[in-house]
């Protein structure tokens, strides 16, 4: 019988209740007293020069509480990058300043001018249309190969070029010289890694308030992670010191990476609300969602691989253009470099591999971390690389992949990382298994009957979650530490809170974290709450991205629970007269080993508040422990996926008939929540393999700046996938063994799709086309047939 | 959104009266007009809601013609034209979302003519007759380009008459975003000939493929069409395909609508 309660048990998610029944707080929900309304001017042009600004008469129209423009903000902070990314010659990389409002130019459609604050949306939105600006237009930076060329127009006057960085990493230049030139066999691929906006469901919000009694601020705010924006706005920005900036992220709609980052809106809502004295809210609309959120992905990659004779992989050689946009929001530098050079090794042993990585500003929104982050990019480029090899050398693309496996663990990678555990055939192996390859033939005759082509995809991946030490990432130019941490606070009657710095924005944490407690202490997960959000109520945490709550701050929340169990034997001891070495404790009661003497947890934790009979002198009283985990090493999930399709030669119409995901995530605490994140991001990855594109014409207008043009998966667009995550290697250096499943999903399933587009045209007779860049719309895909 | 009166008339008569005020505009089921007022791209001073006036609405089937009042939603339609005309049903079925056809209009369609429509396309190879206030109007004389019509301002729609076809299809390929039509083309065959009008694909808005009519007159049947083909020239291009991929579609669909339809 499957487990019902503790750690394997598929309870359902608790936090559903609120979301379901529409009673979830989230920072629209929140209204305070005298609260006024913001709207942004932002600019409609991509790339100028602001001539003149005059709010003067907006200013006195109706309900207008003030008007702020970049000349408010002379003299503060601008929004801060938080990893600097060291090039190939040494040399630092170029961060340009990213202010509040335009300083003078503006870089991005949507770039904000000027911010009306109004008794109401609607005087705000009204007077925002009447403020007078002027903007010289200059020719807009778009194309990122275009943007590098000698003389072409700066998107920052005072940097040299666009050039961000020029990195590069791994083996060195002998090494790769060598695996080309004695290669049997040469693979190259170009690619594009398409641009994608992220659309959680929530549209971002922030609502600033501050407290003249205590000269206090209060930011409420749509993010994953309010002690980093806590953080980056009060120390960088605004100057405000921890102990008087509060940040709340209360229910929050999804992030997907794109809520990470300390965003123009919360330091000005924050500024703001000071200057009046009063409550400022901004909420988003879509539109301006698609011109502020920070995108996501837009890498242009020529990726190669040398073979032996025996189609052994020998060497690998990338080099990739990774758009920044603009400025560089909070952590993208480092996601083309160390969220993606680190990966590139894939599943396999290739001995020499070196990644190249220009980094490059436009006239475009920010872009940054996304589902997968960096993963995602290297994962495509390696995995549709590996299936064109196999296509030319004639060899089965599975038999390849087997062949070249990392078969032995730990295995230190030329690009950097040391992967502690995995089994990438077993993964594979029930892979085959859940996919009935050997009935694909007959499939494919069937679709070839009712005048379709069917194709079938394979991939592997690796990702490197539970991001991470803290002393390797501030090596390699973090500006931050990675580490999380959580609070076990046992109360008086044995319920518990736990604080955590993980923050939930859809993931489960509030009925996963219990669960563990719960399975530590032997009572039930009713008992304990878990707290997240909110600085004033969490001892400290990094937030949510990188599939790293469970492993990291899972694995604070497990040290603190030890403790707490520690401190609880030395009360039991007491209680029971023995020695705390000898008690055990076991489905919530405290045994002296061997005998049949006991005192239950809630005696026990009724004593730590009541010490009427309690060793006073070697222990305090209370039960509350806070434990912070910096993990030793990433973790490093791992599996196969497989896509079948159909395809309609006639319209190039692609439709998905099956899909399969066997995943290695270690343990796993919820089982069904682990496959809902695999849906979840299954979706997201076929969502980028098949329709969303992020697109921008050559004045750096964004053309698809709605749902009439951004296509987003929708329900009828995938299949009943097929999950399984049965092959666990559970993670070495976690006290849990769990290594992270929120982005498998998103970095496994796009070359799958094209690698199964490609096989179908193949095996049409379309043998010419060698790649289909995503999104793989019917119109690429006719065109990519016309030859 | 900007303030605006809104007028709430229950009789078309009442309704042409509103209209007369100032920068008056009807509102039907507001899917495409809410939008672009909740985006300031609209701003009319006075909105006259058609929605409680019953004399446009619903569906009368008689002597081969299908009536269908202009204020009759896409959902109404999609049931009461299952039978007397299935290619219309199917049509106004898929049509956005529930939301969409629950709310969204026949007559809010054809006034707004959208090139990517669907319903323009059914009138059109339909040979339908639209209805105003003032006058009837035949499909082939009314619409006039893309989101232009023959309508004259103050001017409702108040029914659309269809002779039902021998025969009929819709085929849409669904643009992936919007759901809209990339390419729509709707075939109806009558005693008299077959007509084929084509949504989505024309910077002229919906059009009749003449050639293709010929041919399917002559002999009804896809084999027909071989060898017919439309240039790419005066076509819609943007990010969801190209001129030349639309004119191909339209043949494709085209031949598909024959098979459907026989
Ligand atoms: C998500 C979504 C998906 C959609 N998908 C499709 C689709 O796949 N195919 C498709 O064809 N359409 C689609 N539509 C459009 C939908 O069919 C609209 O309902 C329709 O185009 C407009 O009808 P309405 O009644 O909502 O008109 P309104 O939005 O109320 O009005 C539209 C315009 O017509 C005028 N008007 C309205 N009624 C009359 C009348 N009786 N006489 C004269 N003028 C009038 C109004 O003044 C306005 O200018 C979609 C809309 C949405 C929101």
């Amino acid at each position: 019988m499957p487990k019902d309660h503790g750690i394997g048990a598929s309870q359902k998610r608790r936090e559903d209740v609120r979301f379901l029944t529409g009673t979830g707080q989230y920072t629209d929900d929140i209204s305070t007293y005298g609260q006024t309304y913001c709207v942004f001017l932002r600019s409609d042009v991509a790339h100028g020069t602001i001539t003149g600004l005059d709010a003067s008469e907006a200013e006195a129209m109706p309900g207008v509480v003030r008007i702020f423009t970049g000349k408010d903000f002379e003299g503060i902070g601008g929004l801060p990058c938080g990893w600097e990314v060291t090039d190939k010659n040494g040399k630092p990389m170029k961060e340009p300043a990213h202010p509040v409002l335009a300083q003078g130019k503006v870089r991005h459609v949507g770039d904000p001018i000027a911010a009306v604050v109004a008794e109401s949306l609607e005087e705000a939105r009204n007077a925002a249309e009447a403020i007078v600006y002027d903007i010289d237009e200059l020719p807009a930076v778009v194309d990122m190969k275009a943007a590098l060329q000698a003389g072409a127009t700066k998107v920052h006057d005072d940097l040299d070029d666009n050039l961000c960085y020029d990195w590069q990493f791994g083996s060195d230049q002998a090494a790769i010289d060598e695996a080309f030139s004695k290669a049997a066999h040469v693979t190259t691929l170009e690619l594009i890694n398409n641009r994608l906006v992220a659309n959680p469901m929530e549209p971002r919000v922030a609502l600033g308030e501050y407290n003249r009694a205590n000269d206090e601020s209060t930011l409420y705010t749509t993010s994953q992670n309010p002690h980093v924006i806590r953080l980056l706005m009060g120390a960088f920005v605004l100057g405000i010191p921890e102990h008087k900036l509060r940040v709340v992220a209360p229910d929050v709609g999804g992030g997907f990476g794109t809520k990470i980052f300390h965003y123009a809106e919360e330091a000005f809502v924050t500024f703001a609300s000071r200057q009046i004295n009063r409550p400022v809210k901004w909420t988003s609309t879509r539109s301006e969602a698609f011109m502020s959120d920070a995108h996501g992905r837009d890498h242009v990659t020529k990726i190669e691989l040398a073979l032996d004779a025996d189609n052994n992989f020998i060497g690998l050689r990338t080099d990739t253009l990774a758009n920044m946009g603009a400025y560089l929001s909070t952590f993208s530098s480092s996601v083309p470099t160390w969220l993606h050079g680190t990966l590139m090794a894939g599943n396999y042993k290739t001995p020499a591999i070196q990644v190249n990585v220009k980094a490059v500003f436009t006239n475009t929104v920010p872009v940054d971390a996304y589902r997968g982050a960096g993963r995602p990019e290297a994962t495509f480029q390696l995995e549709r690389l590996v299936d064109k090899a196999a296509r030319e050398l004639g060899v089965d693309p599975i038999a390849l992949r087997r062949q070249n496996f990392i078969d032995s663990f730990p295995y230190a990678t030329p690009v950097a990382v040391e992967y502690d555990t995995g089994d990438y055939t077993a993964t594979m192996d029930k892979l085959e298994e859940m996919i009935d390859r050997a009935g694909f033939e007959a499939r494919r005759k069937e679709s070839e009957a009712n005048g379709k082509l069917r194709g079938l995809g394979i991939n592997c991946y690796i990702e490197a979650c539970g991001i991470a030490p803290s002393n390797l990432v501030g090596q390699l130019g973090a500006r931050a530490g990675l580490y999380d941490a959580a609070t076990v606070r046992v109360n008086a009657t044995g319920s518990i809170s736990v604080m955590v710095g993980a923050h939930s924005h859809g993931q489960g944490h509030e009925t996963a974290f219990p669960q563990v407690v719960a399975e530590m202490l032997g009572i039930d997960e009713s008992m304990i709450d878990i707290v997240h959000g909110d600085t004033s109520k969490i001892p400290f945490g990094m937030g949510t991205y990188g599939s790293r709550s469970l492993a990291v701050c899972g694995s604070a929340m497990v040290r603190a629970t030890e403790k707490i169990i520690n401190k609880a034997k030395k009360i039991a001891g007491h209680l029971l007269e023995a020695s705390d070495a000898d008690i055990e404790l076991k489905d919530g009661q405290f045994t002296v080993a061997g005998t049949d003497k006991s005192v239950a947890w809630g005696d026990v934790t009724l004593a730590a508040y009541v010490p009427h009979n309690y060793p006073l002198e070697d222990i305090e009283p209370g039960l509350e422990e806070t434990a912070f985990y910096d993990p030793a090493n990433f973790t490093y999930p791992s599996g196969a996926y497989a896509c079948e399709l159909e395809l309609d030669p006639e319209t190039g119409r692609v439709t998905i008939e099956r899909f399969a995901a066997a995943d290695d995530f270690g343990n796993v605490v919820n089982p069904m929540i682990v496959e809902g994140q695999v849906h979840g991001g299954l979706a997201q990855g076929i969502g980028q393999a098949l329709l969303e594109s992020c697109v921008y014409d050559e004045n750096g207008q964004l053309l698809s700046a709605s749902y009439m043009d951004y296509a987003m998966p929708r329900a009828d667009d995938l299949p009943f996938y097929l999950v399984d995550h049965s092959c666990a290697t559970p993670c070495t250096h976690n006290p849990l063994g769990v290594k992270g499943c929120g982005e498998a999903g998103a970095i496994g399933s796009p070359p799958a799709v094209v690698n199964a587009v490609i096989d179908a045209l193949h095996s049409g007779g379309y043998t010419h086309v060698d790649h289909v860049d995503m999104p793989v719309s019917p119109h690429r895909v006719w065109k990519a047939m016309q030859g | 959104m900007y303030s605006f009166e809104l007028e709430i008339p229950t009789t078309v008569a009442d309704a042409v009266a509103a209209l007369g005020k100032d920068e008056a505009q009807p509102l039907a089921g507001g899917q495409t007009l809410i939008p672009s007022l909740k985006a300031r791209l609209a701003a009319p001073s006075v909105l006259v809601s058609l929605a409680q006036i019953d004399e446009i609405k619903g569906v009368t089937i008689e002597g081969g013609t299908v009536t269908i009042g202009g204020g009759t939603t896409h959902a109404t339609v999609a049931a009461e034209v299952a039978e007397a005309y299935p290619a219309l049903s199917y049509l106004a079925i898929n049509i956005g979302d529930p939301a969409v056809r629950n709310r969204g209009t026949i007559g809010g369609s054809l006034a707004n003519n959208d090139p990517s429509a669907c319903y323009p396309a059914a009138a059109l190879a339909s040979g339908a007759t639209i209805v105003t206030n003032t006058r009837e109007i035949a499909a082939d004389d009314y619409f006039e380009g893309m989101f232009t019509t023959a309508l004259e301002e103050g001017e409702i729609v108040t029914a659309v008459k269809f002779p039902v076809p021998e025969a009929a299809a819709y085929i849409k390929f669904e643009q992936p975003a919007s759901r809209f039509a990339l390419v729509g083309v709707f075939l109806a065959k009558y005693a008299d000939g077959v007509r084929v009008a084509v949504t989505g694909a024309s910077e002229d808005g919906v059009f009749r493929w003449s050639e293709a009519e010929d041919a399917l007159s002559n002999s009804f049947g896809a084999d027909a069409l071989e060898g017919l083909s439309l240039s790419g020239d005066g076509m819609i291009s943007d990010l969801h395909g190209s001129g030349d991929y639309r004119a191909h579609l339209i043949a494709v669909l085209t031949k598909r609508a024959v098979k459907a339809a026989a």
